[in-house]
């Protein structure tokens, strides 16, 4: 594994062999007992009373645990503590935690949660976003930003659009399903193994709960089946539910949700409703955006203030905005507690003003890859003339940046937009005018099989918006044999964050891989973490890890420089788990360790790294929240049936900025999988509740996301090259949410191919007069139905504009 | 009669005398032996994080490995079995090919997905039936993974596919099989793989309340999400008699498919010797799964009478006739009369379908069938139609059978429509005058797979695909990745 070289996956032997451990396969500790959580039957009303009775005499039951059962306090949450970890009154949705059973098998704890009484109080849901405001069911503050002067630029701008949109809520589908073991120790101790991206929140959450100092509880996660954010605060809940019952029992316990289970009581992506006005210049430059975004949080805050936060944040995706109003809210529904899901808001907020680019080329007739590109960050090609600045008066200070059109919304300089030479690499290597050509070509002489051709760029800022978060540790152990335990703070769930710490670890301490072994994820190792969230794990551990094998390296080069004869210590170099001066001797790193324990030279370190100069005012809406922007841009090639409203990606062509890539075949799986399961989010998956909040789709057989079919055959993935960052370890760039939403390329791609069928009837019986200036009217998720009734939309309009041409 | 549970895992004798019937050979691996390596993703046998392989000894082609959903296998069905899973096939310490490419090609990310992956891989490397493209995309299409995005396992798919490296689990193909026979009996409960109609007939006779079950992809549901019991189960596996698809030269020309064939072994039969029924392909292309063909049967998906069962409306249109047998002997019953009501058959107490008679398709018959889900893979239909006309010399329709599944609580054929049809020429313009009859014919629903306003477009809209397909060629097949289910590349 060498750092910026292509290497396999540091777990793949393990993955393969079926030796790779999850929480579920660890040995069973003796007396282990399992635990069944208990949800509410209701959407909403209140728990009046649980019957415990009848189960508890079923044998093989230890313990029904209810809200009384806790010692310590009884909320949880990882913004605002607003969650009772076990329901004590109010029931805001089904499958809100109620009871967990504990018994000597899943079988057992089944049978008595049949006879558990839950006597309840039936209050009508909100189970709509719409619902949620009409009834002024809010969550949290609203969050605004403002520019200039909307209202004048909208009178004045030659293209107006007024847009209204939705999408859906999306299940994270880990393979693995949550799932937690606690071990009880001595003096109160207790050991939590987790699938988890967040060990230390777990950590305090259990400590809080159990009324018990944090120092007794350590956490440990040895890899996870799949987060994407799901795994970020919601496996809290059933760890500490398993660390409340080894407590109260004094016995192992195990907590493990089944599929169902764990769709029915976990949060998902939060679903949103936009309104928005556009304005646009002739030639399709924006002038001006107006959105109000309403964000579904479900029934607790969890932590939908940062993913309103990051959707507004990303409203501007890749576009310079003279004139601009953003207001988010949150709504507070009867459903799961919504949460963070890969993107945490940026792909719904691009949405709305990818919707407002397609528009308004459709409607000014301008290519949609050109009219983006007009709009990007940076100084205008037409030269600074063409440069729209804000409507009224203008601050002085920023005055230099807006004439470079370098101001986002909420103020921050973007001084290195790179979207200008993504743009024109990914088009004329993807052959985008040719292509573009050839499938209007094809889309006349083919009624009822359309292509469509969808570009788009993105811009996806690098940070926790929170700022404190942005800090990470690692603790580097060195033994007299030269191999290595490599610590450090970050959580591998798939998206080999391990491999690349592993390779960052090699490069400072110049030992081999196998010599390298990474540990668990640990509390007791690395305190006081974030979590692996934001995209952030490799930039922010991986400047931990540098760090702290840097200064062992650098305490040990007087000693290798005096083992070998250098003239000079600067002069030693560490590689291959050789120690040597070039052209010089040589000795061996587990010799030089060796030795300098004989020295008496410490053999650990920790590394600490806090992200320099972030800081955001969330009141005025202005500041510095990213460290960063990751760059990528997509060409989605898409075949869409007039008959049944099925479609297929035929190809699908990314150019991606992951800086200088710490591991490029790790990163190309980043931004493949990234963009598959957006292009799940937006086209097959569909969350559907009855009217009771119910949840319907809480299984692989109703609630599909992409199989191998769906993936396109034609898969064309490249790196921008000469793209190291500045100021992220070795020149990289983050790269675990940004190509999710390159999938949104597909949504234009189908609205083109939509746009085809205004042009031809099913019957071929009407004039052939072309439809014009038509906008496809096309709703997320893009299954067949919807594609369906947006194509029977557009043919019906079609047919009005050419017979009322007629006449 | 065999009470031991006994069958080879990796190759190592399993014997249990106390393993309860109904434990899944999932949680058997996982709990009993600790091979943790095969993970529960889901319990209903769509997720394919479960999968294992098994040596089909019975094979039609001969002995094959063939990949199956162990979550939704119950023990007695590996009876007499050699079962392999992924911690099995290292050879000497060293990874097979399968598992070599797929850290090879990084198809491994959280690597949950993965045993299952291998597993289907493990089956694809053997198989000497892969030769279309299309068959590799159906091969993996049982395990889904959220983190690759699939390039990088379709990648290492191609490089072992059809490989059959000459190793000990290619000589092990040749190995002597064991008698499956099981029977596990006590106090109102069975469970019996008999292996004569005699024996058959007595469990049946003296468990009426049994259920029969075969490949038990959709009756292990009950006990994998429902939690129910399943006391008296009589298996069909093992009555060789059942199995199997020959030609009928007696009575009338056509093929017989005995109704414990698998679809796996349908589908193949449908690349040689039923070629001309392209219909049942283009119908198996998009079916469940490999896993779930390697073990559901054809008469499975017939007798759960579901409204959505995928193989009814195709098998209706070609004219298919069942084959019913019991102990007093046997009796026919055409297909579109053998479902009654919702989840009801034509089947009497002690009555089993033993065999599906498909007529030859005569020279000016026009066939296609459709099936529309959300997903492409590995879906239930939204709408699914099987679709039959026999024109005459004047090319007007003679015989026409449209039946449509997801339309009505039964498969069911759109008898207005048929009859709005008959005589008429065979174009869109006539078929566009014939469709409103069609509102007579059905009431579609609105569920979570479609609305009424989508299932009844979709219903109209298959007919004229039909009608555009077979305006120039009687029985069109599909392309390799086709983006539609009616498959339209010529302008019409």
């Amino acid at each position: 594994m060498t750092l910026h070289q292509p290497s396999h996956h540091e777990s793949a032997h393990g993955h393969v062999s079926g030796a790779a451990r999850y929480v579920d396969d660890l040995p069973r500790p003796p007396g282990l007992l399992v635990g069944l959580p208990v949800g509410s039957p209701i959407a909403c009303g209140r728990l009046l009373a649980v019957g415990r009775a009848a189960a508890l005499a079923l044998p093989g039951v230890h313990a029904v645990l209810l809200a009384s059962d806790i010692p310590g306090h009884n909320r949880i949450g990882p913004i605002v503590h607003d969650e009772p970890l076990l329901a004590d009154g109010p029931l805001h949705a089904v499958g809100q935690l109620v009871a967990l059973v504990v018994g000597e098998s899943l079988a057992v704890c089944r049978a008595a949660a049949q006879k558990l009484e839950i006597s309840v109080e039936e209050a009508p849901p909100i189970l709509s976003i719409a619902d949620a405001i009409a009834a002024s069911s809010y969550l949290g503050t609203p969050h605004r930003m403002r520019r200039g002067d909307v209202e004048a630029a909208l009178a004045s701008a030659a293209l107006r659009l007024d847009g209204e949109l939705r999408s859906g809520g999306q299940d994270h589908f880990y393979l693995e399903t949550q799932a937690a073991l606690a071990i009880p120790g001595e003096d109160g101790s207790l050991e939590i193994q987790s699938s988890t991206q967040h060990p230390s929140e777990i950590q305090s959450a259990a400590a809080e709960i159990l009324a018990c100092d944090r120092s007794r509880i350590v956490v440990q996660v040895p890899r996870m089946g799949g987060g994407f954010g799901g795994k970020e605060s919601q496996a809290t809940h059933f760890a500490v539910l398993a660390a409340l019952a080894a407590r109260a029992l004094a016995r192992p316990v195990k907590v493990w949700l089944n599929r169902d289970q764990d769709m029915q009581m976990t949060g998902k992506r939060h679903p949103f409703w936009s309104r928005y006005r556009a304005g646009f210049t002739a030639d399709g430059r924006i002038t001006a955006l107006e959105v109000f975004i309403f964000a579904d949080g479900g029934w607790s805050i969890d932590l939908t203030p940062a993913i309103l936060d990051r959707a507004l944040f990303h409203l501007d995706n890749s576009y310079y905005i003279p004139n601009l109003a953003f207001e988010g809210r949150a709504v507070r529904t009867n459903t799961a507690s919504n949460t963070a899901f890969r993107g945490f808001g940026g792909p719904q907020g691009m949405l709305v003003i990818e919707d407002a680019m397609s528009r308004a080329a459709e409607r000014l007739g301008i290519d949609p890859a050109e009219l983006r590109r007009r709009n990007y960050y940076g100084p205008d090609a037409e030269g600074a003339a063409a440069v729209i600045l804000p409507e009224g008066p203008l601050e002085p200070a920023v005055l230099p940046l807006l004439r470079q059109r370098r101001l986002t919304p909420y103020y921050q300089d973007i001084d290195d937009c790179r979207l200008p030479r993504i743009h024109a690499e990914l088009l004329r290597d993807a052959d985008y005018a040719a292509r573009r050509a050839e499938i209007d070509a094809f889309n006349a002489r083919s009624p009822l099989v359309k292509r469509g051709l969808g570009f788009m760029p993105i811009k996806f800022g690098i940070s926790f918006t929170n700022s404190v978060l942005n800090q990470a540790g690692a603790l580097v152990l060195v033994y007299t044999d030269g191999s290595v335990q490599l610590n450090h703070g970050g959580t591998e769930m798939g998206q080999g964050l391990h491999s690349k710490m592993l390779a960052i670890c090699a490069h400072e301490l110049g030992v081999r891989e196998p010599q390298i072994r990474v540990m668990p994820t640990a509390t007791d190792k690395v305190p006081n973490t974030s979590a692996t969230a934001a995209s952030s794990g490799s930039d922010l551990n991986g400047a931990a890890v540098q760090l702290a094998c840097a200064e062992i390296r650098e305490r040990l080069r007087p000693l290798a420089a005096e083992l070998i004869g250098a003239s000079d210590p600067a002069r030693v170099c560490f590689a291959e788990g050789r120690v040597f001066e070039p052209g010089g001797r040589e000795t061996s790193f587990a010799e030089l360790t060796r030795a300098a324990w004989a020295r008496r030279i410490a053999l650990s370190a920790t590394g600490y790294y806090a992200t320099p100069g972030i800081v955001y005012d969330r009141e005025a809406g202005r500041g510095k929240p990213f460290h960063y922007f990751a760059y990528g841009a997509a060409l989605t090639e898409v075949e869409v049936s007039g008959l049944t409203g099925e479609h297929r990606v035929l190809r699908v062509d990314i150019l991606h900025d992951v800086g200088h890539s710490l591991l490029p075949s790790i990163d190309r799986g980043q931004i493949e999988g990234g963009y598959i399961q957006g292009l799940g989010w937006l086209t097959s998956e569909e969350l559907v509740w009855d009217r009771r909040g119910q949840l319907l789709t809480h299984g692989p057989s109703t609630y599909k996301i992409p199989a191998v079919g769906d993936a396109p055959e034609d898969f064309r993935v490249a790196l921008l090259t000469s793209a190291a960052q500045d100021s992220v370890v070795h020149g990289s760039k983050a790269v675990g949410e940004p190509p999710l939403m390159l999938a949104i390329s597909v949504i234009a791609a189908l609205r083109h191919a939509i746009a085809g069928f205004g042009a031809s009837g099913l019957t071929s019986g009407l004039a052939s007069g072309l439809a014009s200036g038509l906008e496809p009217h096309l709703a997320i998720p893009c299954t067949p139905e919807a594609i369906l009734r947006g194509i029977e939309d557009m043919r019906t309009r079609a047919r009005a504009q050419i017979i009322s041409a007629a006449e | 009669m065999p009470q031991t549970l006994r069958f080879h895992l990796n190759d190592r004798l399993i014997e249990d005398e106390r393993a309860q019937p109904t434990t899944t050979l999932l949680a058997y691996l996982r709990e009993q032996l600790h091979l943790t390596g095969t993970k529960e993703g889901c319990a209903e046998g769509d997720c394919g994080a479960c999968s294992v392989v098994v040596l089909d000894a019975e094979a039609a082609g001969g002995p094959t490995y063939r990949a199956i959903n162990a979550c939704l296998v119950l023990l007695p069905m590996v009876q007499g079995r050699r079962v392999y899973t992924v911690e099995g096939l290292r050879q000497d310490g060293a990874l097979h090919p399968v598992q070599e490419a797929m850290v090879r090609e990084l198809g491994s990310q959280c690597g949950y997905c993965t045993p299952g992956v291998v597993m289907s891989l493990f089956e694809a490397c053997y198989r000497r039936d892969l030769r279309e493209p299309w068959q590799l995309d159906d091969q993996l299409c049982g395990n889904l993974c959220r983190c690759t995005g699939y390039r990088p396992i379709r990648d290492a798919a191609r490089s072992v596919a059809a490989s059959c490296p000459q190793d000990s689990f290619h000589a092990r193909l040749a190995a002597p099989a064991d008698s499956i026979a099981f029977t596990r009996e006590s106090a109102g409960r069975i469970y019996a793989t008999p292996t004569s109609f005699t024996e058959l007939w007595s469990h049946l006779a003296a468990h009426p309340q049994a259920r029969l079950i075969c490949g038990g992809t959709d009756l292990s549901l009950l006990i994998t999400k429902r939690f129910q019991d399943l006391p008296e189960l009589v298996s069909l596996e093992g009555l060789a008699d059942l199995r199997g698809i020959s030609r009928i030269t007696d009575g009338f020309a056509g093929w017989r498919i005995g109704a414990t064939t698998n679809l796996a072994e349908l589908e193949a039969a449908c690349l040689a010797d039923l070629a001309a029924y392209t219909p049942l392909l283009r119908m198996l292309r998009y079916f469940a799964s490999r896993q779930i063909k390697n073990r559901a049967t054809v008469g499975g998906n017939l007798c759960n009478a579901s409204p959505i069962g995928d193989l009814a409306p195709v098998l209706i249109s070609l004219g298919a006739v069942a084959e019913l047998r019991s102990a007093a002997g046997s009796r026919r019953v055409a297909l579109d009369e053998f479902f009654l009501a919702y989840r009801k058959t034509a089947l009497q107490a002690g009555e089993i379908l033993a065999a599906i008679e498909l007529p030859e398709l005569p020279a000016n018959a026009r066939v296609a069938a459709y099936k529309v889900s959300k997903r492409r893979e590995l879906d239930i239909s939204t709408v699914a139609a099987g679709c039959y006309v026999e024109l005459d010399a004047a090319d007007r329709v003679a015989q026409i059978r449209l039946a449509y599944g997801g339309m009505a609580a039964t498969p069911a054929r759109a008898r207005n429509l048929e009859a709005a049809l008959l005589g008429r020429s065979w174009s869109l313009a006539q078929v566009e005058a014939a469709l409103p009859a069609l509102a007579h014919d059905f009431r579609p629903l609105d569920d979570l797979r479609g609305s009424a306003w989508y299932r009844g477009l979709l219903a109209e809209n298959l007919i004229r695909g039909f009608v555009l397909e077979t305006q120039h060629e009687a029985r069109p097949n599909l392309s390799q990745r086709p983006s539609a289910t009616v498959h339209l590349e010529v302008v019409p």
